[in-house]
């Protein structure tokens, strides 16, 4: 017996994917964070409808701005990435074919994160 | 069927009434259950206005790197915006967003545990698709008011 622990114990907290009620629990504080952060992006993409380049840098520059986009870019593509991967353990059943998808899309999130958040940063200190 | 069995399976081996063996459907089967109803409606649409919004997301990526580039590359994302498919793309991404914002509401009320009774379930599904309509003419009106 390699174990003195109950099937339960075991499966409490932990679960079959040991990582417990992490993953959910990361999309629901994502999404919480997104709500404000979504509400001030509507008002960004608002105050900057039909503005030009000069008027549209500037507006990112100021520090405010360029941080909560740095927060939105971070957490949209956190939640985005946690939620397309739930999608593909969902609809794709060949395991290999699904891990590489779910791979691709977190190589992606991350990448996507990245490239924007050099934009955001270099608007700001250029 | 190249790909293995599913384990999964295993679980949906039943018998009819006459004792004949029947593989049952997984859940949820689009032919056994009626697609259109609030409940599944708003569920599929939920992952749909997600996944929509993931490629929307493009948009951003490149309109902050032209931002970064310089005015030639912004000139570019700002023509294609202001196309007719831009602004097609742009209102229909307002509408995901927007709805997408309200059912993920929804589903966070759920997880704090209420509104699960089905009255409640049918008035919160007709509150978001209410709301993604007035908030996406809302924005809309807003942004033809102070567009320059």
């Amino acid at each position: 017996m390699s174990t003195m622990r109950t099937p339960l114990g075991r499966a409490r907290g932990l679960g079959s994917a040991k990582s417990g009620t992490h993953h959910w629990w990361t999309q629901r504080v994502t999404s919480l964070a997104l709500l404000p952060l979504f509400l001030w992006f509507v008002f960004a993409m608002l105050s900057l409808a039909g503005a030009g380049y000069a008027e549209s840098r500037a507006f990112l520059a100021r520090p405010w701005n360029a941080v909560l986009m740095l927060a939105l870019v971070g957490f949209s593509f956190h939640h985005i990435a946690a939620g397309l991967q739930t999608v593909l353990e969902d609809y794709v059943r060949a395991e290999r074919v699904r891990l590489l998808a779910i791979l691709a899309v977190k190589g992606l999130c991350w990448g996507a994160a990245l490239v924007c958040a050099f934009a955001v940063l270099r608007v700001a200190f250029t | 069927m190249s790909h293995p069995p599913d384990p999964r399976q295993a679980t949906f081996a039943g018998r009819r009434t006459d004792g004949s063996a029947i593989q049952r459907p997984l859940s949820p089967h689009l032919q056994a259950y009626d697609m259109l109803q609030m409940s599944s409606a708003m569920s599929v649409l939920h992952r749909a206005t997600g996944i929509a919004w993931s490629f929307g997301m493009i948009f951003l990526v490149w309109w902050l790197v032209a931002l970064a580039g310089g005015p030639a590359g912004f000139a570019q994302v700002q023509w294609f915006l202001s196309s007719f498919l831009g602004l097609l793309m742009l209102l229909g991404l307002t509408v995901v967003a927007w709805f997408k914002t309200l059912a993920g509401i929804r589903h966070l009320a759920w997880d704090a545990g209420y509104g699960f009774s089905l009255p409640a379930m049918m008035r919160s599904g007709q509150a978001v698709l209410v709301g993604t309509a007035v908030l996406t003419v809302l924005t809309w009106v807003l942004a033809l008011m102070v567009w320059r």
